[in-house]
């Protein structure tokens, strides 16, 4: 979920210190918060949760196979492939050499002829290369066969900003993959997400395209007993209420915000989207009819964003129940820099979502911006 | 469709049974022996490329060189009544003709079975023909009706026919090869006795994806054929324009290549098998088809701003892959000029009642805007132009 990750992250690199450990800290805090919200005994790190995914859909069906940069030997850029080649042997866990046009190609042609390939970028700026297989080969093929040729790929891997790697590395494409018909767009963020939806997405006939988070890989969440069985399937398409609330809805997520606006007496519902495309517009807008205000939070680039589209949604549909207009708060409108100062202000801070809420309240900033 | 013969002039007895089965299967006119053995010899010998080239001899009977002949007719007429489909506005948009090129076609089927898979560019109508497709299908797709191979909705770039393992029919020049060994690896992962042929243009032969791929094939040993169909321009611009090195077979490097006279069934045929058999033990190869098309790149080219009509006229009366096979079925007696005339004739024919066929097939419903989006929609909500008057649920 785009903005559900890219709160997490953000949560880890606000206000006062920028050194990793104060970021992770932060996390675990959210972290923490979030038993209030999910009965669960066991924790398990997305990391975990991905891999066994992976693991047990590769077990259940023998047409599944991984491919990707350093998938196998070096057990995976990001771990996420940890131990599945020593498991399933190099057939089935194919190391590519670094041409991404040509193994993206690849994976969709395997997937013509029946396979289940779960290709994995590096990183989702690198997917740009294979762009033109993702979209012309994979997304419209079972439109132009007229049924004839499905094509049942995951394209996966981090998507958006991890920290300090500059402008080439840190794009979300979550709003180009999501204009695509014939693609679906899944953004976990929660463990529960990344297993469930994972899941979904290789057992799934069409082309989908799964966005993570490299910083949420390391974070821990409670899963249910459910969540841990193999057969654990979430629907796609179908966004969670976070968190309930009456005063406004935020979609993306933001436990910080959620938290801190208590105290102000705005009580916020949390929609975590789960899903770009296809979108839950019905949940949105359900939630809006309730609470009258939006606040829309992203990571990417505010133009032709997700905050863009679910905006239209809400005027097309609930114009009615506005009683504020519809706010965006999304990643800046410049390439991302390097220096920490400059990259904290070119993504969403807790401060901004806070301030866009009091906004969409009508209320003036009572509390000092950093809270 | 009942023929008047002369048996004196036949070789071989043959059957009377009238049939109105599809023209492509009701040879029984001419010899249905294929037990003779004759043996042709290619009209130029291979060049290899880090491999040994095989034999220049190539064994055939009378019943594939009929066959040769009366398929190749039949795809002939077909591209050269898209042409007059085209200029009478039926169809519209895209449509890359093949006339000249046939012999690529034909030969291939002739070396390899419907398991074997073959993905191609945008020049596919008788790349789909080949491999078993239908006349009416074929003409209804390209004027855009819902009787059409791929219902009215791809056109004439996207012909498919995944039960004899052809995989289209695609518009982006180069893309085809990646998937192309896609498929390939599919083939192996599944422990197959298969193998794929991705073919491509001399234009598309300087893609980086191709190298790619080509790298991945190799690497892993993939069945991957990669057929470069030289018709020597891509689009507009020659190949000496294009490419720096146009030996498109030793592209490859440390991957075996085959130069092909690619107007020749025969020499074509033979290299297919070869390849073939090499995919399988071997990993990849390279068939470089020498080869050529009559229309320019589509019917928006008139084809002579960049080459002279001498030059056409010159590989038509020189190389014609149909003329080749007339003159091999008349040396051998197999048939005499009347009866072949009658075989052109006949395919005529047919190519008119299936245009006719197709022309009554109705456009797609309405409906179909919305069909096909995904193999499996959950009840998802897509929209028209104004989505408060159109709106519909994918099933």
């Amino acid at each position: 979920m785009l903005g559900t990750i890219r709160q997490k992250a953000v949560a880890a690199r606000s206000l006062s210190s920028q050194v990793l450990e104060n970021d992770l800290m932060r996390l675990r805090s959210v972290a923490s918060v979030m038993r209030h919200y999910s009965a669960g005994t066991k924790e398990m790190t997305v990391r975990d949760a991905l891999n066994s995914a992976l693991d047990e859909e590769m077990a259940a069906d023998p047409s599944v196979f991984v491919m990707g940069e350093e998938v196998g030997e070096y057990q995976g850029a990001y771990k996420i492939t940890k131990g599945l080649l020593d498991k399933y042997g190099p057939e089935r866990v194919v190391d590519t050499p670094i041409t991404e046009a040509g193994f993206a190609g690849i994976g969709v042609g395997s997937a013509y002829h029946g396979l289940r390939p779960v290709v994995e970028f590096m990183t989702f700026n690198f997917s740009m290369q294979a762009i033109d297989h993702i979209i012309n080969s994979a997304a419209k093929s079972n439109y132009m066969s007229a049924g004839q040729i499905n094509v049942p790929i995951v394209f996966r891997g981090p998507n958006g900003p991890a920290a300090g790697v500059g402008a080439q590395h840190s794009q979300c494409y979550g709003a180009w993959y999501g204009s695509v018909p014939g693609l679906k767009v899944l953004v976990p963020y929660s463990s529960e997400d990344a297993r469930g939806l994972l899941k979904a997405a290789i057992r799934d006939p069409d082309p989908v395209v799964f966005l993570e988070n490299e910083l949420l890989y390391g974070e821990s969440f409670p899963v249910s007993a459910e969540a841990l069985n193999s057969s654990f399937c979430l629907p796609i398409g179908k966004a969670k209420i976070e968190r309930e609330g009456k005063d406004i809805t935020i979609t993306a997520f933001s436990k910080m915000a959620a938290e801190i606006l208590e105290k102000d007496g705005i009580s916020a519902e949390v929609i975590n989207l789960r899903s770009i495309r296809p979108l839950d517009r019905a949940t949105i807008n359900a939630s809006v009819r309730k609470t009258n205000r939006l606040v829309t939070v992203e990571e990417g680039f505010p133009q032709h964003g997700i905050g863009a589209e679910i905006c239209a949604s809400v005027v097309e549909d609930s114009f009615g129940y506005l009683d504020a207009p519809v706010e965006r708060i999304a990643g800046a409108d410049v390439p991302t820099p390097y220096a920490a100062n400059l990259e904290r202000m070119a993504f969403p801070q807790i401060e901004d979502i806070v301030r866009a809420a009091r906004r969409v309240c009508y209320r003036k900033s009572s509390i000092a911006a950093s809270a | 469709m009942s023929l008047v013969r002369r048996s004196s002039d036949l070789l071989k007895p043959f059957t009377t049974a009238a049939s109105t089965t599809s023209f492509l299967n009701s040879r029984r006119h001419f010899s249905t022996d294929d037990t003779t053995t004759i043996t042709v010899e290619t009209s130029v010998p291979f060049t290899g490329h880090n491999c040994e080239p095989p034999s220049r001899s190539v064994d055939t009977t009378p019943t594939e060189l009929m066959k040769f002949f009366t398929d190749m007719a039949l795809m002939r007429r077909m591209e050269i009544a898209a042409d007059s489909l085209y200029k009478s506005k039926l169809i519209r948009g895209f449509c890359h003709l093949y006339d000249g090129q046939e012999a690529v076609c034909i030969g291939m089927e002739a070396a390899i079975t419907k398991k074997d898979c073959i993905i191609t560019a945008y020049r596919d109508h008788c790349i789909y023909l080949g491999r078993g497709g239908n006349l009416l299908q074929s003409f209804a797709e390209l004027m855009g009706r819902q009787d059409g191979c791929s219902n009215g909705k791809g056109g004439s770039m996207h012909f498919y026919k995944k039960d004899a393992c052809f995989f289209g029919g695609h518009g982006i020049v180069g893309a085809q090869v990646p998937l192309g060994c896609g498929l390939a690896f599919a083939q192996k992962y599944r422990k197959e006795d298969h193998v794929t042929f991705a073919m491509y243009g001399d234009g598309a032969a300087n893609q980086g994806q191709l190298f790619e791929a080509l790298n991945m094939a190799a690497l892993w040993d993939l069945p991957a054929i990669l057929v470069c169909e030289n018709n020597h321009y891509g689009m507009g611009t020659a190949e000496w324009r294009a490419a720096k090195s146009p030996a498109y077979y030793k592209r490859g490097d440390y991957v075996p290549g085959l130069k092909v006279d690619g107007m020749d069934a025969f020499a074509v045929k033979q290299a297919c098998k070869f390849a073939k058999e090499h995919a399988l033990k071997n990993g990849p190869i390279i068939l470089e088809m020498d080869t050529y098309r009559y229309h320019g790149h589509s019917m928006s080219d008139p084809g002579s701003t960049y080459r002279t009509r001498d030059e056409i006229s010159g590989v038509r009366q020189e190389r014609d892959p149909i003329e080749r096979i007339r003159k091999l079925v008349l040396a051998h007696d197999l048939a005499t000029e009347q009866q072949l005339k009658d075989i052109e004739k006949l395919a005529r024919k047919e190519v008119d009642e299936a245009i006719a066929k197709a022309k009554e097939s109705p456009m797609p419903a309405e409906s179909e805007l919305f069909t096909n989006v995904y193999r499996k929609g959950f009840g998802v909500e897509s929209f028209g132009a104004d989505r408060k008057e159109l709106r519909a649920t994918l099933p």
